[in-house]
């Protein structure tokens, strides 16, 4: 299906260009909108796939959700552009060109193994009752377990970012 | 049909940029950022195989990773939150005290 | 149908909703102004054409004239695409929104929606999620010290109720079955005892019913938790800095937020378009949208209502009402729902 093969061209470029804008821009938010660019993009490659709950939880709570945090933190933050150190100068000499000689040397692994095996628009499809029946069947301890991760960071966050309490005075 | 060799060299890509802005970049939440690139690359391969293999459970987790991952950029942001209160800076090079 | 076929009617479709959501912000934007007026004890718009009527051309043409100054310190690419994803987002959400059944135009059948997605529930929240970014962006790009203050709050507020907003409706889902906006409408069909229609509100959940009212006026930055954008309080919040075309987009948006919301209301709790139908088969096909009309202009004049009577919260009551109050209420009506479904179906 070349109308397949046209979407998912256009999402993926999408995709790259986003994360590669993240690592050129120098301003933080700069970076969180390209991120949130390429959670959306990724969101429609995985409709391509078929599941289509997945893609909706990636926008509600991915880009929705956890980027929004980010960008909170850095408007409180007020972070500003950032500086060149030498360490970065060093790392990204060497370190680019090796990553990508990396990416290119697996790319060209996965390509050659597992070549023409394709995968048809909308192969699996993933309607939410389905996902719903098997986390409440079969992944229940994970999905309890979970929650009681969230909660765990719920506190973290809590006690982490408030205020240091001042010393009750004892003489009045 | 695309090829599953093509999902699965962008979610390659994802992770590659991610861990070269892990490396590379010096604000403290740029290197949170570039960490979650990495978790939806990590994601999109996991989707492309639940296709290919037809199991559903690619998916749930997937659904899994992105809950562990809103828990762990809650905590992280607040330790970041603490980290500018008292070092007044988000550079982590900045963030020596107990370099020898 | 052919895929041409589609695509034709599908753009057809698109104009027709745009115009028609246009104009339904720019009416709104009358008849709050007539309401809250005569709330007031006073005329609203008069002089413009019968009763005000032409007052949102006036609006229109003045906004394109007034001249748009953008101050030198702001943060230029974010300032200029705030309003932009404000209002991007805010017209979006009508796409999965039906207002009918499926009618047949020129032997072609079509619903009367643009799309029906199996997911259309989840696709609504998810661009409300995303409509926190223009007002965050526009806070902070502005770089003054009211807007960053009212950006954040507002941004804050919204990602608060949006919690209790999507849990208040899980109880709806439970009911039908599904997150398509249609099947959730089908399931509404029928009477209890002859006479009362099988509304959600009816099923037991009037309880969420208000609940979603209320997280949704405070998602839409509305009176009484309108205090990111008061007058009296931020100057005016995150679009302080603001002026002409992009502070009319912020105003669209939030009209049409309001609008998105009505509709929403109206077809999860109190059956869409479902009502008497009579008459010829024309207009049959044309009596659910008078129906569908009618609720959606009954819950925005609920709205203007509201801001004609009531007092603002102040920001640390509307945070703790949002987490501690309507949090726990959203979560105790979906355990109550789901329980009376277990029982019922075990």
């Amino acid at each position: 299906m070349q109308l397949h093969l046209v979407l998912f061209v256009i999402f993926g470029v999408v995709c790259v260009a986003g994360a590669v804008n993240l690592l050129v821009q120098r301003h933080p938010i700069n970076s969180a909108l390209s991120l949130v660019v390429v959670m959306g993009a990724l969101a429609a490659e995985y409709l391509l796939l078929g599941a289509e709950f997945v893609a909706a939880v990636q926008v509600i709570v991915y880009a929705g959700a956890i980027m929004v945090l980010f960008v909170f933190v850095i408007m409180l933050l007020n972070a500003g552009e950032e500086e060149r150190t030498t360490g970065s100068r060093i790392a990204l000499l060497f370190g680019v060109p090796g990553v990508v000689a990396g990416s290119l040397l697996i790319a060209w692994v996965l390509l050659s193994r597992f070549g023409a095996q394709a995968v048809a628009i909308g192969a699996l499809p993933g309607p939410p009752k389905v996902i719903g029946w098997l986390l409440f069947h079969d992944f229940l301890l994970p999905f309890e377990l979970t929650s009681i991760l969230v909660l765990i960071a719920i506190l973290g966050a809590v006690v982490l970012a408030s205020h240091p309490e001042a010393q009750p005075k004892k003489e009045r | 049909m695309v090829p599953l060799s093509y999902y699965l060299a962008l979610g390659g890509i994802l992770f590659a940029c991610g861990v070269t802005g892990f490396l590379v970049k010096r604000n403290i939440i740029t290197i949170f950022m570039s960490i979650e690139l990495m978790l939806n690359g990590v994601n999109l391969s996991f989707v492309a195989f639940a296709a290919q293999w037809h199991a559903l459970s690619g998916q749930i987790f997937v659904f899994f990773v992105m809950v562990v991952a809103a828990a762990e950029a809650a905590v992280g942001l607040a330790i970041i939150i603490a980290v500018y209160r008292t070092r007044e800076t988000l550079n982590v090079d900045r963030v020596n005290l107990l370099k020898l | 149908m052919s895929i041409t076929t589609f695509v034709i009617v599908s753009i057809i479709k698109i104009v027709i909703t745009l115009v028609v959501l246009l104009t339904a912000v720019a009416y709104t934007v009358w008849l709050e102004r007539k309401v809250v007026g005569h709330i007031q004890n006073r005329w609203g718009p008069t002089r413009v054409g019968p009763f005000g009527l032409l007052q949102p051309l006036a609006d229109g043409i003045k906004f394109i004239f007034k001249e748009d100054l953008t101050p030198p310190h702001v943060y230029k690419p974010l300032y200029i695409a705030a309003p932009m994803i404000a209002l991007v987002f805010a017209l979006t959400s009508i796409a999965v929104i039906p207002v009918g059944n499926w009618v047949t135009v020129a032997g072609v059948q079509t619903p009367l929606q643009i799309t029906d997605l199996n997911i259309g529930l989840l696709v609504v929240l998810g661009i409300t999620s995303l409509g926190v970014y223009g007002v965050a962006l526009a806070g902070w790009s502005s770089n003054s010290k009211y807007s960053l203050l009212g950006g954040l709050r507002a941004s804050a507020q919204m990602v608060s109720y949006e919690i209790s907003l999507g849990l208040s409706l899980v109880g709806v889902l439970i009911l039908a079955g599904s997150f398509s906006l249609r099947d959730i409408v089908n399931a509404q069909a029928g009477t209890f005892w002859g006479f009362i229609p099988r509304w959600n509100i009816f099923q037991g959940q009037f309880v969420a019913f208000f609940i979603y009212l209320t997280a949704a006026y405070a998602e839409t930055n509305r009176v009484p938790f309108d205090l990111p954008e008061a007058e009296t309080e931020l100057v005016a919040g995150y679009h302080t800095e603001y002026s002409a075309m992009k502070f009319a987009m912020f105003f669209m948006a939030e009209y049409a937020n309001m609008i998105t919301v009505a509709c929403l209301a109206s077809l999860l709790f109190l059956g869409g378009w479902l009502g008497p139908l009579f008459g010829p088969p024309a207009l049959q096909m044309v009596l659910p949208l008078f129906w569908f009309g009618l609720r959606v202009f009954g819950f925005l004049f609920l709205y203007i209502w509201v801001r004609g009577t009531l007092p603002r919260f102040r920001y640390d009551q509307l945070m703790a009402f949002g987490w501690k109050v309507l949090l726990p209420l959203a979560i105790g009506n979906l355990v109550v729902t789901a329980l009376v479904v277990a029982l019922r179906a075990g």
